[in-house]
């Protein structure tokens, strides 16, 4: 993962998104290899390297005996930070936490603990943040808010690592995606490429007669009567596409094209294709 | 040092936050025992002369009220954490596991000598107490609740479930405090008894903070806070490898 990039960790469940962010954040250790953060040694260097990060849990813990403001207090300490009442202020401004700082942990709703736990990742600025499904069972409203929050964090230069199990949240924000499966990198590239590769756009063409001309571009998916899908390596396949049909003098009844679909690539990947 | 602090602070404001049940009760029980036995068993030989029964059993009721205390601190806490998970957030800063153990037995410390002080405030009334040397009781004092605390940090690692916990609680730390001299004089105790007694260490904690009291006991202080001493060394020493190693804690 480089530095500045909003990068994507996706995978079905146990495919060790989660060992992975562990062994990063120094909660696991590693059996073989070893893992830094900006350069710093997780295992060796591990002060520094626990510094740079900031981890959003997967589980929603909380600690039942302090309020939310206590909470963020008490982490900022453990970073060595104190005095940190105005970044916290502001953190939780933009988490819409304001309103419940002097809340006790146990009285919020799980959206609210979920905001809680992305403040306690920022308290102390950290230059990467992890966020291990972070809008996992959360409404539209706060995963809105969170995401545009995230993008101000890494416009301003924060490297953002991120696991969802809403594909489409990947393929909106990451601009480089790893996909897992059983613990080994099944996929790793930009997120343009990945769906270009693996996925490619499709064309459903409904003609007057079911036969294509001969010489005719793009590989054909199915066939259903005169009903063809065709896989198409980019957009620039369907011209050339019209015009030999043109050649042809084969009529089209219906045309229908369908943009790249993260969801499919996962899918692809995840089966072992 | 300002990790070491926060987590020290937030230590002592998680039992200070309920107070009602970590010292206030422990304190009920304490002028309980010392109720019932020191009635049930009044005019009862006293160990030291010019002692009477009550007097010598309250320095006992303090220092049971400390070690329980000190070890229920640590280890419950880490426990709970592990437990529900919140661990993490102590895990993932850049705390040093030197840190950890000494935030988490300081705490400790802090809570059991706050529970001793409250048996102590509420049961003097009842009795004649002298304090001969205080120096040594605060010696005792905290030496005690040091190595409870340092215990009940290996009690906290190795627990994964409440019973484990509780059976940690029930079968090592009650049994070595009821039979470390709290309502007797260990040298009363028939032949292999006395000599077994002191195979336990939390005999000398209480016979050294016994001393303060009343300045005599059945051993030199000296002594007593030699194997006090060691004692806390090798258990804070294996505590300490214990969380450096990622015990439990760092999988």
């Amino acid at each position: 993962m480089a530095e500045g990039e909003f990068f994507g960790l996706l995978g079905p469940n146990g495919a060790g998104k989660t060992t992975l962010i562990n062994v990063i954040a120094g909660l696991v250790r590693a059996d073989a290899g070893s893992a830094s953060v900006m350069g710093a040694d997780v295992v060796a260097a591990y002060r520094t390297a626990r510094r740079m990060l900031g981890v959003v849990p997967q589980e929603l813990v909380f600690d039942p005996f302090f309020s939310v403001r206590e909470t963020l207090r008490i982490q900022s300490g453990y970073y060595g930070i104190r005095g940190n009442d105005a970044w916290i202020d502001e953190v939780m401004h933009h988490l819409d936490l304001t309103a419940k700082a002097d809340a006790n942990m146990r009285a919020l709703s799980g959206g609210m603990k979920r905001r809680v736990l992305v403040a306690q990742a920022l308290v102390h600025k950290p230059p990467v943040i992890i966020l291990d499904e972070p809008t996992a069972g959360v409404d539209v409203e706060l995963r809105q808010g969170l995401w545009q929050f995230v993008r101000r964090l890494n416009r301003d230069g924060h490297t953002i690592v991120l696991t969802t199990h809403y594909l489409e949240e990947a393929e909106a924000y990451c601009s480089r995606i790893a996909m897992l499966k059983a613990g080994r990198i099944a996929a790793l590239d930009s997120t343009a490429n990945l769906l270009k590769s693996f996925s490619g756009s499709q064309m459903k063409l409904q003609l007057d007669r079911s036969r294509l001309p001969d010489g005719f571009p793009g590989e054909v998916v199915s066939q259903d009567g005169a009903v063809f899908v065709l896989k198409l390596g980019d957009f620039r396949e369907v011209e050339a596409a019209l015009a030999r049909l043109r050649e042809a003098g084969v009529g089209i009844v219906e045309m229908e094209l369908q943009p790249p679909d993260l969801e499919d690539v996962f899918l692809r990947i995840t089966k072992g294709q | 040092m300002i990790g070491f602090r926060t987590l020290l602070y937030k230590e002592m404001l998680r039992f200070w936050k309920v107070s009602v049940q970590t010292v206030a009760a422990p304190v009920l029980t304490a002028i309980l025992y010392l109720v019932i036995f020191g009635h049930a068993l009044e005019g009862r030989a006293a160990a030291f002369a010019g002692v009477d029964y009550a007097s010598f059993l309250v320095p006992g009721l303090v220092m049971m009220s400390v070690l329980q205390n000190a070890f229920a601190n640590s280890s419950s806490s880490l426990m709970q954490s592990k437990m529900t998970g919140n661990i993490v957030f102590v895990l993932l800063p850049p705390i040093s596991y030197v840190e950890f153990f000494a935030a988490y037995v300081l705490a400790a410390v802090v809570r059991g000598l706050v529970v001793g002080a409250g048996v102590m405030l509420a049961t003097v009334w009842f009795v004649d107490l002298r304090l001969e040397a205080p120096l040594w009781t605060l010696a005792f004092g905290l030496a005690s609740a040091a190595l409870a605390g340092a215990l009940g940090l290996i009690a906290g690692l190795f627990s994964e479930k409440v019973d484990q916990l509780a059976a940690f609680q029930n079968f090592v730390i009650l049994p070595l405090t009821m039979l470390a001299g709290v309502f007797y004089s260990v040298h009363s105790l028939p032949a292999p008894w006395a000599q077994l007694s002191h195979f336990n260490p939390f005999f000398y904690m209480v016979d050294g903070f016994r001393y303060g009291f009343f300045a005599t006991a059945d051993l030199s202080p000296w002594t007593s806070l030699a194997i006090v001493g060691t004692v806390f060394f090798f258990v804070s020493l294996g505590c300490v490898l214990l969380l450096r190693s990622g015990y439990r804690l760092r999988w």
